[in-house]
């Protein structure tokens, strides 16, 4: 296996992109990812493009060979394969680029994911997002995503007190990194009044508590990192990339309020990184929900189990905090294009890593980490990247 | 869901049967064909539930998707039945009264409705247990 980097990012604006389709989404990524590491397109091996529902959210499958096509690749027949796993496409889609670098089949590979979201009504897409749960065992008995997770933050509160206002500051913290990102669906701040005082979705989850739907897409360029610096004079390292599955119905975990998956594909990102969660400087994390980064920043090590609600009340996860999570605004103010969100995470944390985040870049960040989570849990991809190789 | 799927677990919907594996003796609902612990060596049977357990967590659903979005707000809850497994379904009682570690049975319902001229399904529900003493 070799070491492999990303040496081109690029992303669209996230939000309700009503003048524009899926795939002029995924090319401009795409575009913007190619031209950022300087390659032709007669260089790139393949493509992997995450999404979760092209059938349900544009009646669109076979998104592959879309895309292959309308980046204007179908003439260099370059091998494309789209990926899925839920909310998690976009990372698995990432992972699959980079397996595919690491093992020596391909040198140039573009990963990049995209989700339309807002070409049909609401519920459809309610319902669409629930085929991440378990339709037969979940959803048939009238279970959605922020019904799920508005029963793990239940039990939370139940077990370690965590409060309303605990969760309402991490919807603030993100719309206020939001500001700072010209991408993010949200540019506006809020207060945890706006949070609590917002409709309530799933008891004890308000609206403000639950990320948005979004059109986007985003792409990354990935190479062996032996020639990393052909392309680009800050490649950033992957340091780890690490996957793992759990239970698919929320009601089979050992713990409710804790994501198996996430916790093993963390503890094997940092053995395969050979970092401590102390070493990691910032991250991005799976906020598809308040609750979601309580339990992320748990499950991830940066706080012990039960303590991420008062964490992140102290402002240890603001920029500028012990552990910045989510400087690009999150799922929740950024936006969570499903199948692109595991790419953007990377994306953001390359532009961090370079020092080129602009007003919302964190000082002195060398290591971070990406983690995205398909369903309640089912599925768990964490990266870790670095400058140094 | 499409009529033969929900068809295949009538069953499983209207009596609350799953499945016991005879060789480690662990209980599944929903039911599974193959034990996750045991693997291929297990053997799986159907079994039903009493229908006996308590409230793991839950959540008052203000918002659905467009099948049961007239049925909101409901309690949605995962359930710890008495034998072992917990599984997903709704609590009917008062919104007041609904708390983790509250005491339930289940019952016979209504799930939803596809449209008015399509599919209605039925299935288990739970009630709070009111007489504990008249358990078993």
């Amino acid at each position: 296996m070799r070491d492999v980097a990303i040496v081109g990012v690029g992303c669209t604006e996230f939000g309700e992109l009503w003048d524009r389709s899926f795939r002029e989404l995924f090319v401009e990524a795409g575009i913007s990812a190619i031209e950022d590491a300087n390659i032709q397109g007669g260089e790139i091996d393949a493509l992997y493009v995450g999404n979760m529902s092209g059938g349900r959210f544009i009646e669109q499958e076979h998104l592959g060979a879309l895309i292959a096509d309308y980046a204007g690749l179908a003439s260099l027949n370059i091998p494309s394969t789209r990926v899925e796993a839920a909310c998690a496409s976009g990372g698995l889609a990432l992972r699959q680029g980079i397996v595919a670098v690491a093992s020596g089949y391909h040198d140039i590979v573009i990963a990049g994911g995209a989700e339309k979201m807002t070409d049909v009504d609401v519920q459809i897409t309610t319902d669409a997002l629930a085929a991440a749960a378990d339709r037969e065992w979940e959803g048939v008995m009238g279970a959605t995503f922020p019904g799920l997770y508005a029963m793990i933050a239940r039990l939370h509160m139940h077990k370690y007190a965590t409060t309303q206002e605990q969760l309402a500051c991490v919807a603030v913290k993100n719309h206020h990194n939001g500001t700072m990102n010209p991408k993010a669906q949200f540019q506006n701040e809020i207060s945890i009044e706006t949070v609590l005082n917002s409709i309530m979705v799933a008891d004890p989850l308000h609206i403000y508590d639950c990320s948005p739907i979004t059109d986007g897409a985003s792409a990354v360029v990935i190479a062996p990192a032996e020639i990393a610096r052909k392309y680009t004079d800050t490649p950033i390292y992957v340091k780890a990339s690490a996957q793992a599955s759990g239970t698919l119905a929320l009601h089979d975990r050992l713990d409710i309020t804790t994501l198996d998956a996430t916790v093993a594909a963390a503890s094997r990102a940092y053995r395969m990184a050979k970092v401590t969660p102390g070493d990691i400087d910032f991250a991005e994390v799976h906020d598809c929900f308040t609750i979601a980064e309580i339990c992320a920043i748990e499950d991830l090590g940066f706080v012990r189990k039960g303590e991420g609600g008062p964490a992140s009340l102290s402002g240890m996860t603001a920029i500028g905090g012990k552990i910045p999570i989510n400087p690009s605004g999150g799922l929740k103010a950024c936006g969570h294009p499903v199948g692109a969100t595991g790419v953007k995470q990377a994306v953001e944390v390359a532009l961090q890593l370079r020092g080129e985040a602009g007003r919302r870049q964190i000082d002195g960040a060398e290591i971070g980490l990406t983690h995205n989570v398909g369903g309640s849990g089912g599925t768990a991809v964490v990266h870790i990247f670095s400058r140094e190789k | 869901m499409s009529v033969p799927r929900f068809w295949r677990r009538l069953k499983n919907l209207y009596n609350l049967i799953g499945t016991r594996c005879e060789k480690c003796n662990e209980y599944y609902y929903p039911p599974r064909n193959m034990c996750p612990k045991c693997r291929r060596s297990g053997l799986m049977v159907p079994f039903k539930f009493k229908g006996f357990g308590e409230v793991l967590t839950y959540t008052v659903m203000h918002s659905s998707t467009k099948d049961y979005a007239k049925q909101t707000p409901y309690i949605l809850a995962i359930i710890k039945l008495d034998e072992g497994p917990n599984l997903t379904s709704q609590v009917i009682c008062s919104h007041k009264d609904i708390h983790i570690g509250m005491r339930v049975k289940s019952t016979f319902r209504r799930l939803g409705e596809e449209s008015e001229r399509g599919m209605i399904y039925y299935g288990t529900k739970f009630v709070p247990l009111i007489n504990p003493s008249k358990e078993f």
